[in-house]
């Protein structure tokens, strides 16, 4: 594994400008979002962001155990971040890890910000997130997936979450960090907000970053997660559409 | 009884404009402005802006009159899982059963589905529940379909038209839980058509007109 930040002369960015996936420096990776994927969950999301592809389901709110969890006056949220075997390179050891507890504990707390968790105390709110398949940035896209997976359960929340993340390359800030990006590159920040109000409910950062280049990134994924929030609610509401357009197809036969 | 009105799918977050109407379910509001926490269809009754989610788990309320199956068995009372968020509690006096010191496994087995209703929710959350009123009694037989919760009201359409309509036209039995349980009974190839048209409503359930549209298929089907 190489540290964040080693030099090499991997060159990220090329004269033009463009990154090695030909995308230019505030430019996402394709992102499409399906609901209600499962049918024995609650409600359930998948999302293929890049090279990412991540599944959730959502179970709740129902009575939390062990009972020790419950919190009488409001809803517990148990996120779950797991990482398939075969969703990188070499093999991932099936299991939770340090890496997977940390991510599993911020997506969850991110959640939490939007949800009205008092209106159902001693319950819990089960998310289970599945990475199938990773390409950097899957805990952003494990989020997002997630508030969609919440909102097709039917559970309050004040807004969908929306993640995106941002970096630095070759001495440059930069849009969604793909995995040579990442592995090459020297910071990576992924970030969520609530965009109706512009509440930032996750920010972390690996590598270094000077404060100037902090808070260019952090405009730069904000603008990002404005147009991804719009993903978000056109995937929710094409559940709708197309038992519409069935019936359209039903008519003319 | 809102099945004329325009429907308007809105999403968490969305600001909705009261237009002087009073503020009623699934809107909060935050700075002055009112916002929806679900996904629903924004409908006006009464005077008052409601979101009537597309989906979610059931939330009691008192005097509904549900579906619940028995999933274990205390001293004195059931404890029924009824498909919200908690368990429902039925105990031996809010019964037509006297209890004469007799094993309560007796009376009601776990596993048992019975017809019930919302009697009380306490202020921990505890739902009480009872079998003491016209029509209550433990279900034998039959098929057990589940639907969305919210989608019952749909189900029974405007005075219970849509559930009338199925009745009649199938002759099947039909008990509906507000719970989103269905219990069904008759023959097997009748049972299986009102599974689908059920499942059918489920999915439709946002659009309007369905009252008719179901009527034309149980047509169409009766030939078959």
């Amino acid at each position: 594994m190489i540290e964040l930040g080693t030099q090499s002369d991997i060159k990220l960015i090329n004269e033009d400008g463009l990154r090695i996936d030909g995308r230019k420096f505030n430019e996402l990776r394709p992102i499409r979002i399906e609901v209600g994927v499962l049918n024995r969950a609650d409600g359930s999301a998948y999302i293929e962001w890049g090279g990412n592809k991540v599944l959730v389901a959502v179970y709740g709110p129902r009575e939390a155990f062990p009972k020790h969890t419950q919190n009488p006056s409001r809803a517990i949220i148990n996120a779950r971040y797991n990482m398939a075997a075969f969703s990188v390179d070499e093999r991932k050891r099936p299991g939770p890890d340090r890496r997977a507890v940390e991510i599993s504990k911020v997506i969850g707390e991110a959640l939490e910000c939007a949800v009205f968790t008092e209106q159902f105390p001693r319950t819990s709110i089960d998310v289970y997130i599945e990475v199938l398949q990773a390409d950097a940035g899957t805990r952003i896209a494990g989020l997002t997936a997630a508030s969609v997976a919440l909102v097709d359960a039917g559970i309050p929340m004040k807004d969908l979450v929306v993640g995106c993340a941002s970096g630095k390359i070759d001495g440059k800030v930069v849009l969604d960090l793909n995995k040579e990006e990442d592995n090459f590159g020297q910071a990576d920040l992924p970030m969520a907000i609530i965009p109706r109000t512009q509440e930032i409910v996750l920010l972390q950062m690996d590598g270094n970053m000077t404060r100037d280049e902090l808070e260019e990134a952090v405009e730069l994924s904000k603008k990002a997660a404005m147009y991804i929030s719009d993903l978000q609610k056109e995937a929710l509401l094409a559940k709708y559409k197309a038992s519409e357009s069935e019936k359209e197809g039903e008519r003319s036969e | 009884m809102y099945l004329d009105m325009e429907r308007k799918i809105v999403l968490p977050g969305e600001e909705i404009n009261l237009e002087g109407m009073k503020q009623g379910n699934g809107i909060y509001h935050e700075n002055g402005k009112y916002y929806s926490y679900q996904m629903g269809v924004l409908q006006t009754y009464n005077n008052y802006a409601n979101i009537i989610p597309l989906s979610g788990k059931y939330y009691p309320v008192r005097n509904d009159r549900i579906i619940g199956k028995v999933i274990d068995i205390a001293p004195s009372f059931w404890i029924m899982d009824i498909r919200g968020p908690y368990p429902g509690f039925l105990h031996i006096n809010d019964t037509p059963w006297k209890n004469l010191d007799q094993d309560l496994n007796k009376i009601l087995g776990i596993g048992d589905t019975v017809f019930l209703k919302v009697n009380e929710i306490t202020e921990s959350r505890q739902i009480w529940l009872s079998l003491k009123d016209a029509g209550l009694r433990k279900l034998e037989g039959g098929h057990i379909v589940m639907v969305q919760p919210t989608k019952v009201s749909r189900i029974i359409g405007k005075a219970g038209s849509m559930v009338n309509t199925i009745k009649e036209m199938t002759g099947v039995k039909i008990q509906l839980g507000q719970n989103g349980v269905v219990w069904l009974d008759g023959s097997a190839d009748k049972v299986m058509a009102v599974k689908k048209i059920l499942k059918y409503i489920e999915k439709e359930a946002h659009t309007s007109g369905l009252t008719d549209r179901v009527k034309k298929i149980l047509e169409e089907n009766k030939g078959d």
